[in-house]
């Protein structure tokens, strides 16, 4: 009863969807208010609406009624619990429900916090969210039911891909959706500002603080999504360059060009065309990511089933939106009045190459990712574009950018000056080059590294540097200085701690090049070099979880004899879907960690094992912490907030921002 | 600067930069890619050795040979034509005989096929595509059996 509820929601939702399409769009046109009027509390019953499907859905896998098709093929009554509210999107058509909860989540929100933009925007906005809504709801509903029943319930259920029960399932889809998603709204806000025609500063004064925080979801989810490949897939590595994960890098990059040059767009009024086309693009890519990801076109851990019909859907509503919206771009934009000038060495300048080497990077990352796809349909011939092409394109990219990204902060709107910027980043240039004579007496690692760590730490002083100097001033006494500080704007320490945090990414990353592996085979009571470390295995034995049975090993890290750690590496196997998993053993050790995963385990007490000492490994998930967290500070600051757009629109731009 | 000047320099500084990533693309797609071959488009296409390439197919019962270390060495066919494979490292989790299998390395010049990595399917249900639809090409597919 309770799932059927849930359907019926579903197609409620749907039939909601249609009409916030249609009513307050007509209601824009025909200018009646109180048709635009209908959009905010449809919006919000449509959002109701789902959460009771999802809920239902959630409520067949907690009770495990395996009368459910999804649940049969998902989910064990042996399941922890955790798994099984989890497992809800461990799959396709529960992923796509979280998907359109989502949506329909962000339609929510821009009726929610709408109150103060002009009614004709928000209700062509909420009126393209809904169309996005249906398009969706229909694809639900027609290819990929999650309430389909079968006729006779078996006693159990087939179980969860056992690399999805982890807790990464439980974090990583809902942050990563939020933000893949959340770029909606500022695609309908920018089909919208096209429709109306009009496009200006408090356009983009609306649009930033909702680019914040979907880049900020998105951020923090790629960043999830990588830490536990790098402890579950059991060799440390962090990022594949599988089609998916490029997926969600791509609208990444596209929604970091936005936040920058919509800053542009708020202070200056320049690069309007720009902003709205990037907007647009953000979300064709997350668009761009689903089809990928949802469609089967590829294989990966990530697509649970390949149903050619689906793909056809999801690219029927790619082409659909992306092509109407860019349609509506190509109409309106060259209509919309060209302003705004500024020097090229300017902070308008500096984003502008920032714009240019984020979009190119982007651009680079879908011809990777869709090239082996056109080769394969137009030749039959079958490639695989893998790290070596990323690396050897990007690199040149992402190291100049992070050398631009410290000068850009220091110079000033509308005309800056080089020198003046160059000078106040002594201190990093200096710390940079420190930091290349330091790395640099470390052996074992390619020159690249090096050069990586140098740009990175130089990245780090001089974003903090532009900080500090700001408070400090000329000749101020130390505790004017520090009274300064705590008043420098919100926005300030967002850019701040989002660079440095990018920094240390960097840094983390180019630390792997440090990195020390052994692949041995191990047995009790012996010692294991790994690093600066000693391994001894002291300890072998096997035991049973809940639906797994599993080999564990109790390894101590040794440090000059003492020990420092002690890890627990272990091989489960999983019954019900007869697959292993290798739980890697981590301790983290300063910033770096020291790994351990267990490969097979041979008849005379010894078992074959991996292990891994990888310094300042941490560092690139700190750095993507740091980097939200400079997108919290942001959204945080008064004048970003979300609402405050019509109070602050006769503010002025501020000269030392 | 004139505003037609500033505007040059900001479309040229674009042309540049758009100019200087295409150049690398060029360069990245020529050296960096690697084809994916089953044992029969092996044996059809006949590659030079010595050149960077990633092959597929199912494990052959019984060919699975431990060697000294951790050298394991294994035949992959694709039931048209097989292929001796050598790979020296741990399998894959998931890597077993008669299963789905896709390896990464240099083919020798003794037609024997040096694995550097090796990647087994994700789950019972699911073949690498590439294999399954070599495999359903030859009509020896097993059909997707739930």
């Amino acid at each position: 009863m309770i799932v059927e509820t849930g359907h019926f929601a579903l197609v409620l939702a749907f039939a909601l969807a249609l009409a916030q399409a249609i009513i307050p769009f007509a209601g824009a046109r025909l200018g009646d208010a109180s048709l635009m009027r209908v959009a905010r509390p449809v919006a919000m019953t449509q959002f109701l609406l789902i959460a009771l499907a999802y809920g239902a859905l959630t409520y067949a896998h907690v009770v495990s009624d395996f009368s459910l098709v999804n649940v049969i093929e998902n989910s064990h009554s042996l399941k922890p619990l955790v798994y099984k509210i989890s497992g809800v999107w461990g799959n396709h058509e529960g992923s796509m429900l979280l998907w359109v909860l989502v949506l329909s989540f962000c339609g929510a929100l821009i009726a929610a916090f709408s109150a103060s933009i002009p009614i004709k925007l928000r209700a062509d906005t909420l009126a393209v969210q809904g169309l996005l809504g249906a398009a969706f709801l229909l694809f639900i509903l027609l290819t990929s039911n999650p309430f389909a029943r079968v006729a006779q319930a078996p006693w159990e259920g087939r179980d969860l891909n056992p690399i999805l029960q982890d807790p990464g399932l439980a974090i990583h889809p809902p942050l990563l959706y939020l933000g893949y998603v959340g770029f909606s709204i500022v695609f309908s806000f920018a089909a919208a500002a096209l429709i109306g025609g009009r496009i200006d500063a408090a356009w983009a004064r609306i649009v930033r603080p909702w680019t914040l925080a979907a880049w900020l979801s998105l951020t923090l989810g790629i960043a999830m999504g990588s830490y536990w490949a790098y402890y579950t897939l059991g060799w440390g590595g962090f990022w594949f360059w599988d089609p998916v994960e490029n997926a969600s890098l791509m609208p990444w990059l596209a929604g970091t060009a936005l936040l920058h040059s919509a800053a542009v767009m708020e202070k200056r009024e320049a690069l309007k065309i720009w902003t709205i086309f990037l907007s647009i693009l953000a979300f064709s890519l997350s668009l761009l990511g689903t089809f990928l990801v949802r469609s089967g076109v590829l294989t990966s851990v990530h697509a649970f089933a390949s149903d050619p019909e689906r793909g056809v859907f999801i690219l029927a509503i790619l082409v659909f939106f992306i092509g109407g919206a860019l349609a509506l771009f190509a109409l309106r934009a060259g209509a919309l009045p060209i302003s705004g000038i500024f020097a090229p060495i300017s902070r308008e300048g500096a984003l502008v190459v920032n714009n240019l080497l984020l979009t190119v990077s982007c651009a680079t990352v879908v011809v990777g990712t869709l090239y082996p796809l056109a080769l394969e349909a137009i030749t039959g011939e079958k490639i695989s574009v893998g790290a070596p092409f990323f690396n050897t394109v990007l690199i040149p990219i992402a190291l100049p950018l992070a050398l631009l990204m410290p000068i850009g902060q220091m110079l000033a709107w509308k005309r800056g000056d080089l020198l003046a910027a160059l000078q106040r980043l002594r201190a990093a240039f200096l710390a940079g080059l420190l930091a290349l004579g330091v790395f640099g007496a470390f052996e074992g690692a390619p020159y690249l590294s090096v050069v990586a760590a140098g740009v990175a730490v130089y990245l780090i002083v001089g974003s903090i540097s532009e900080l500090l100097q700001r408070a400090g001033g000329r000749g101020a006494s130390a505790r004017a200085a520090v009274a300064r500080f705590f008043q420098l704007p919100l926005s300030a320490f967002g850019t701040a701690f989002a660079h440095a945090g990018m920094g240390l990414t960097l840094l983390g990353l180019a630390a792997t090049g440090w990195g020390v592996e052994n692949i041995t085979t191990m047995s009790v009571g012996n010692s294991y070099e790994v690093g600066p470390y000693h391994i001894v295995l002291t300890e072998m034995s096997a035991r049973n979880g809940p639906n797994y049975s599993e080999t564990y090993a109790v390894m101590d890290v040794r440090r000059d004899g003492e020990v420092v750690a002690r890890i627990e590496p272990a091989k489960r196997f999983y019954q019900a879907r007869k697959m292993a998993r290798t739980e890697a053993g981590i301790v983290t050790l300063g910033l770096g960690q020291v790994y351990a995963a267990l490969g097979e385990a041979h008849g005379d007490g010894t078992i074959d094992a991996r292990l891994y000492y990888k310094p300042l490994v941490t560092l690139i998930w700190i750095g993507a912490l740091a980097m939200a967290l400079g997108g919290a500070f942001s959204l945080a600051d008064r004048r970003l907030r979300i609402g405050v757009a019509r109070r602050a629109t006769a503010a002025i731009p501020q000269a030392a921002e | 600067m004139t505003r037609k000047g500033k505007r040059l320099t900001l479309i040229f500084g674009a042309l540049a930069i758009l100019g200087i990533a295409a150049g690398l693309v060029m360069f990245a797609l020529r050296d960096n890619i690697v084809f994916f071959y089953t044992p029969a488009q092996l044996a059809e296409k006949h590659p030079s050795p010595g050149a960077r390439l990633r092959i597929g197919g199912l494990v052959k019962q019984g060919s699975v040979v431990k060697g000294d270390g951790r050298e394991v060495r294994f035949v992959v066919t694709d039931n048209a034509r097989e292929l001796q494979v050598t790979y020296t490292g741990l399998l894959p989790d998931l890597f077993r005989e008669g299963q789905g299998v896709v390896a990464d390395g240099v083919l020798g010049t003794d037609g024997t096929f040096r694995a550097d990595s090796v990647l087994a399917k994700h789950d019972e249900r699911y073949m690498p595509r590439d294999v399954a639809e070599a495999l359903k090409k030859q009509g020896v597919w097993q059909g997707d059996k739930k």
